[in-house]
């Protein structure tokens, strides 16, 4: 009870921290650490707490963004699929790679295939991800399946890598009965917990926190109980996303707290129709994780390789000095419309479109890279298309014929147990259907009108 | 009206640290040594005294009458109690629930050295800085990162330092903590982990920022569960509740409380059932249904209410505002035919419009109605500094709203 602590400052926020938190992982006990750091007459450095390591300097100048390079962007395999990292080990073999390849194309085959059932009414919404297969293929192979994994909606890839079948992409679309999701959600917002991946929710950038949070849940995971394995939670977000308040909120707190997430941006150069100059005017969004002290990586996002390599180290150096966070921005073209809602031609050219199609896509390089390498060619191609086309196709009328889940699902999962007040609103649901049986179709719930009851 | 309970003795006495937090900061010494008494009363009044939380009947002054409480479990009964103010009450809350379960964590804004209330005194130092500790200065930020250590599993408690500072989380309570078990759906993930505590209500001169009551704005939110304690032995056992509940809880402080309520405590851990309201006084002619603070203001004017006017109220406590317990009000309303909801936020949308509407919807409860449901709340504005004892309810206005009532 030492009041005299508040000697100064604590109508909130009018003052600053007089804790001076050195740059060690781990943790440190911030009882009244007040830096005790004095200035030295003399001293060619500032002692100030809020910047310990700063030299004074009697130049005035101001520090100019554009005076300082881009980030380079790191590559592995060129357009033509050629190694151009000497360093560069593919650790894959043949059947791993092709792998790889097909769940991309999966992918790149489902998509069209749903955007068509969009327009023709059978599903209600659909987002495809062309263009930016390589990098939820690319960084979801270079994690452990234990790891944790927060999306943002255009990860399908991951999905796909992590083991989600066309059965499971499906029944989530349809919303039938079989969706883990229980038919709550719209088209895409795919979840599971055996993958290990949490549900996707619509508020922009809401998960990126939270995956600072779930690292940090890891970390004291692993320290109470040494034999379960160290972990990290990887977290997807578009560059626009990354303007949320909630990415800085999360990049700041998972470099406070030194949490084992690496946060990974694709940046597609869109945010549904606004283009990255009306987005940010700085180097993009790895420029900005330096500021936050977080370690950062540029990628070519349409080079798998590339973007495996930087999330296999990132992943490595995540889990380093008892953990930190790492960023990866993954640079990508947003080819396709931004969602079934969407028509892009209405804010950017067909030209540039085709132009990106044609010059470079992240599926085309890998096929490439496995032509070279001779196992790979047409026919193989051609044949895989049309077996994935079919399974495709199969799991389509499979999952749209299946029952929707039961009409009393739409009150559970509210509370952990359903609360008197929802019991009685089930009760006046079922009297109403009961009393106006026209007006309503029950037949495709499971269980009709009977699962209604208490 | 507040201050006075400075001078009273406490466990320690001291200047109330709202005092310290809301002169000190940034005004000069000076002005400090003109400070204004706030708690002064008119001298005649005869309903509008400060409350005196020594004797008032909401709090156990012996331990005999805590251990005595019905709702205890045996092994609580058969311990000892301990005189604790609210904000002790809370952090023996917090270490007990630390102790017994690894996955409790405790953090938010200068939590570390005890927080700007003394919730978390000693918490950083006994069970270690992974487990009590600092967060930079952000809401959302602080709440997304309990949602993601309680959607892996941990028990978190989340500190926001004001119910005023909420606004910038509300997206991450509301969209996410709120829907996370029904949008996930089979995978049986949830936040139900998650306590979110925040200090709110007047404290006498908080003004627009320190002052605020927003749990009706959490009542609109199915999936979360919203508490606010009245005493600290209430505190401890619905925060315990809180903590080991699998459903997020917002758990509201009624931060003049921290200080001026005193009570025995029983020492050893107990919890008290969440979604259960109280009856605090028995009566036949009037319920008034209040919660937090504005019950012992209720209390007083009941006193002076059933001396002049010779009837008999009810009072009951909501304890949890949502989901809240309507069986207990309808039953007391059927017998009384008469009923009046207090508090303290405005009355536009708070939570006495929801009980008033449940109450007149009831068709048991509707025809019993001798008169209109009533709100005695905070009028639709802010809390201005220099108004504030004319916003939110008195005793005399309590008083007056049973005059009211019976004449009707």
């Amino acid at each position: 009870m030492r009041s005299q602590i508040f000697s100064g400052a604590l109508l909130r926020r009018a003052s600053g921290s007089v804790l001076c938190c050195p740059r060690v992982p781990g943790f440190q006990q911030s009882a009244r650490l007040a830096s005790s750091i004095s200035q030295r007459p003399g001293s060619s450095h500032v002692s100030f707490p809020g910047a310990v390591k700063s030299a004074f300097t009697s130049d005035l100048k101001f520090v100019v963004p554009s005076d300082y390079p881009a980030l380079p962007t790191y590559r592995a395999v060129d357009q033509h699929g050629n190694i151009v990292d000497n360093s560069f080990k593919p650790d894959l073999g043949e059947e791993e790679v092709v792998k790889l390849y097909r769940d991309m194309l999966t992918i790149s085959i489902m998509d069209p295939v749903m955007f068509d059932a969009q327009r023709q009414g059978r599903i209600s919404f659909y987002m495809v991800s062309a263009g930016e297969e390589a990098i939820s293929v690319g960084s979801a192979s270079a994690l452990d399946p234990r790891d944790v994994v927060f999306c943002q909606y255009r990860e399908q890839g991951l999905f796909a890598q992590r083991g989600f079948t066309l059965k499971d992409f499906m029944n989530q679309l349809f919303a039938n009965k079989h969706d883990p999701g229980k038919g709550r959600n719209m088209p895409v917002h795919y979840g599971s917990k055996e993958l290990n991946i949490h549900t996707i929710s619509s508020p922009l950038a809401t998960q990126i926190p939270q995956a600072s949070g779930a690292a940090y849940a890891l970390k004291m995971q692993h320290i109470n109980d040494p034999s379960v394995p160290p972990r990290v939670v990887a977290v997807y977000f578009g560059e626009g996303a990354a303007s949320e308040g909630d990415f800085h909120a999360a990049l700041n707190i998972a470099a406070t707290r030194s949490c084992p997430v690496i946060f990974i941006c694709r940046n597609n150069g869109y945010s549904i129709s606004t283009p990255t100059l009306e987005q940010y005017r700085g180097d993009g969004i790895a420029s900005r994780g330096i500021g936050y002290g977080i370690d950062t990586v540029r990628v070519d996002g349409n080079d798998l390789w590339a973007v495996r390599e930087v999330t296999k180290k990132a992943r490595e150096m995540a889990l380093q000095d008892g953990g930190k966070p790492v960023l990866i921005e993954a640079m990508s073209y947003r080819v396709s419309h931004h969602s079934t809602s969407d028509d892009s031609f209405a804010y950017r050219a067909r030209m540039e479109v085709e132009d990106w199609k044609r010059r470079d896509n992240p599926i085309a390089r890998l096929r490439k890279y496995m032509e070279a390498k001779g196992f790979w060619d047409e026919s193989k191609e051609k044949e895989a298309r049309e077996s994935i086309k079919r399974d495709v196709l199969k799991a389509f009328s499979e999952a749209e014929r299946e029952k929707k889940p039961p009409i009393r699902t739409m009150f559970e999962d509210v509370y952990e147990e359903l609360t008197p007040d929802l019991k009685a609103q089930m009760e006046q649901l079922k009297h109403h259907l009961e009393k106006y049986p026209d007006e309503y179709d029950l037949a495709e719930y499971e269980g009709g009108i009977n699962s209604l009851k208490p | 009206m507040k201050n006075s309970i400075s001078f009273r003795p406490l466990a320690r006495a001291s200047t109330p640290i709202i005092n310290n937090i809301l002169y000190k900061s940034r005004f000069s010494a000076a002005c400090f040594s003109r400070r204004r008494n706030y708690s002064t009363h008119p001298p005649n009044a005869r309903l509008n005294l400060p409350p005196d939380y020594s004797t008032t009947p909401l709090l156990s002054h012996s331990s005999q009458t805590a251990l005595a409480n019905p709702e205890l479990p045996p092994e609580a009964r058969n311990s000892t109690a301990k005189r604790m103010n609210l904000f002790q009450a809370i952090n023996d809350a917090l270490s007990i629930a630390l102790a017994e379960d690894e996955n409790v964590l405790v953090f938010g804004e200068d939590v570390s050295f005890g927080g700007v209330f003394r919730c978390t005194m000693k918490l950083a130092e006994n069970f270690g800085a992974a487990r009590v500790f600092n967060t930079p200065l952000t809401e959302q930020g602080i709440m997304g990162f309990g949602i993601g250590l309680a959607a892996e599993g941990m028990r978190p408690v989340a500190e926001i330092q004001f119910a005023d500072y909420v606004y910038p989380a509300f997206d991450q309570l509301v969209n996410e903590a709120a829907k996370y078990r029904y949008r996930e759906g089979n995978t049986g993930r949830s936040v139900g982990g998650l306590t979110v505590r925040m200090p709110c209500g007047g404290v006498g001169h908080g003004a627009l920022y320190h002052s605020q009551s927003p749990e009706s704005l959490f009542t609109h939110i199915p999936g979360l569960r919203v508490i606010m304690p009245r005493s600290p032995l209430q505190a401890k056992g619905l925060l315990l509740s809180a903590i080991r509940s699998n459903d997020p809880c917002v758990f509201m402080e009624p931060k003049i409380l921290y200080r001026a309520a005193v009570e025995q405590v029983p020492t050893s851990p107990y919890t008290l059932p969440l979604s259960k309201a109280e009856i605090l006084k028995e009566g036949k002619d009037v319920t008034i249904i209040s919660y937090g603070q504005p019950l012992y203001t209720c209390s007083a004017a009941i006193q002076k209410a059933e001396e002049d006017l010779g009837v008999s109220i009810e009072l009951i406590d909501l304890r949890t505002v949502y989901p809240w317990d309507k069986e207990c009000v309808f039953k007391s309303v059927r017998k009384t035919g008469r009923c009046m909801v207090v508090h303290e936020s405005m009355v536009n949308a708070g939570i006495g419009a929801e009980v008033a509407a449940a109450i007149q919807e009831d068709p048991d409860t509707f025809i019993r109605l001798e008169a209109p449901v009533s709100r005695v709340a905070g009028w639709s504005i802010f809390t201005p500094l220099m108004f504030e004892k004319f916003n939110i309810p008195d005793v005399a206005r309590v008083y007056d709203g049973v005059k009211k009532l019976l004449e009707y």
